[in-house]
């Protein structure tokens, strides 16, 4: 390939969905930190105040998960976790400090990502089940104050996890250049494909 | 909603101290089950004086009237059938409505600053304004008392006629009741008053009769004085021992710290990781030999 050979990494549509993912898991973040702590409160003045707030949060979490779990179903066949993924791991201390050199060939995710994947489904799945629970007007009613409690509690913890595999999600494509553009016009040059996914790059490339 | 504002002892979702410039007499509502006719002249001075009107519901086979507590009816009379020695028929008659803890549970679950206030003396009040309808301090409360409006989503309950303590009145309940059930007064004075009440109960036949003033939620701002003291389930499954739930204590005071904690270290960690290790490149090299 020229040296300037792109690759198309995510095509238009995924780009569309995770887009879609990451704009819904913003606007509920945002409307839902408020309730989270009052430090946060401020927050929900970008939604109209306190009571718009919560009337809009669990729209934008049901939004979410729907959007996440269109996501997950259609990357999940590049998610599933393989030997060379263990084998990466066990560089993590060299990859942390962008020592690059002699990865095992990786498919299109790395475990990190696979893993990632699979924490943010299930407190995706958490949240979305402990906020029913507590969704006024239209669901609490119908369940018992001492369910509401325990979902609560699920959904503040569940909460906390997802934000901080959000942060890890943000700094990773950030970190890792040129991955960002793989989401934003769905291409990586060749180098990138073989320097972070050489198995995968093997697949494509032939 | 109250007029006082210069004597808060605690504010929901408000981490600066606030006003508190004056201190007030702590007082308590004292509700004496024993002398109690059930007349619900209670509940009507407090839609009264609150200009309150619920739905006209429909008779269910017993007193109760309405059935439960609503964002219209911030008290309600609970009558109870009970036999608490065998062959011995009584009739329990409990005035619900909000216990004003000392430890509310609905201040401490509430996120909406100020939507919840606690007054030095020891009334518990809902602000509605700032209140967004999320039902927390439903959740929070270890008596089930507040109530959404299904008409604006904001909750209510018993203000313990807040504005007419602040100008020196009783509350309407007090005012009305033609039996001196509920009395009003100091803490000191109510506390005081019960014990003569327990004696005077106890003589009468009434050995566990005691004073309902849970220390679970430190205590209470609205008191009873129960024939049996001991089973506080007989009226209408008045809790034993309450308290806030650890599962809200747990939400509100430990997880949510470390939490905030947890997120700001994982920002932190970000940061630092970037400035000491940079971005991971593909290098120049490796883009030519391609």
């Amino acid at each position: 390939m020229s040296k300037h050979a792109l690759i198309q990494r995510h095509s238009a549509s995924e780009r569309l969905n995770h887009w879609l993912v990451a704009f819904a898991f913003i606007l509920a973040g945002l409307s839902g930190l408020g309730f989270f702590h009052p430090g946060f409160y401020w927050l929900t003045n970008l939604f109209g105040g306190g009571t718009w707030a919560r009337i809009l949060h669990p729209f934008f979490g049901a939004g979410l998960a729907l959007f996440f779990f269109i996501w997950v179903g259609r990357e999940w066949k590049d998610n599933r976790i393989t030997p060379e993924d263990w084998q990466w791991a066990k560089h993590m201390g060299d990859i942390m400090q962008n020592k690059m050199d002699n990865l095992p060939p990786i498919g299109k995710y790395n475990l990190g990502q696979k893993l990632l994947t699979r924490t943010m489904f299930t407190a995706i799945v958490l949240l979305l089940a402990s906020g029913i629970l507590i969704w006024q007007p239209w669901f609490a009613p119908e369940f018992s104050i001492e369910l509401r409690r325990i979902g609560v509690v699920v959904h503040a913890f569940s909460a906390f996890v997802v934000l901080v595999c959000f942060i890890v999600h943000v700094y990773a494509a950030y970190w890792t250049r040129g991955a960002i553009r793989s989401m934003t016009r769905g291409t990586v040059t060749a180098a990138w494909a073989r320097h972070h996914c050489a198995g995968w790059y093997k697949k494509i490339a032939g | 909603m109250a007029l006082q504002s210069l004597d808060i002892k605690r504010r929901s979702a408000t981490t600066t101290p606030s006003p508190g410039a004056r201190a007030t007499l702590e007082v308590v509502k004292l509700i004496d089950v024993s002398k109690c006719i059930g007349c619900k002249a209670c509940q009507v001075a407090c839609m009264e004086w609150n200009d309150l009107r619920d739905t006209i519901g429909e008779n269910r086979g017993v007193y109760d009237n309405p059935a439960d507590l609503s964002d219209q009816s911030w008290t309600v009379m609970r009558f109870a059938e009970v036999e608490p020695a065998p062959g011995r028929l009584e009739w329990l008659i409990r005035k619900d409505g909000c216990m004003h803890c000392a430890d509310p549970g609905c201040l401490k679950s509430c996120p909406a600053p100020g939507a919840i206030v606690q007054y030095s003396n020891g009334i518990v009040d809902f602000h509605q304004e700032a209140c967004v309808g999320c039902g927390y301090c439903v959740i929070g409360c270890p008596f089930n008392i507040p109530r959404l409006s299904p008409k604006d989503g904001k909750a209510y309950k018993c203000t313990l006629c807040s504005d007419r303590v602040a100008v020196g009145l009783e509350p309407a309940c007090a005012k009305v009741c033609p039996t001196g059930a509920i009395l009003f007064g100091s803490k000191e004075d109510m506390l005081h008053h019960a014990a003569g009440r327990v004696v005077d109960l106890k003589e009468r036949g009434y050995g566990q009769a005691g004073v309902y003033n849970p220390p679970g939620v430190d205590g209470t701002h609205v008191m009873y004085v129960l024939h049996h003291a001991d089973r506080p389930e007989l009226y209408q499954g008045l809790p034993k021992d309450p308290g806030i739930s650890p599962l809200v204590a747990l939400w509100k005071e430990i997880a949510k710290t470390l939490m905030n904690i947890g997120l700001g270290a994982a920002v932190v960690g970000g940061i630092v990781h970037y400035l000491t290790q940079g971005p991971n490149e593909v290098a120049e090299e490796e883009e030519e030999t391609s």
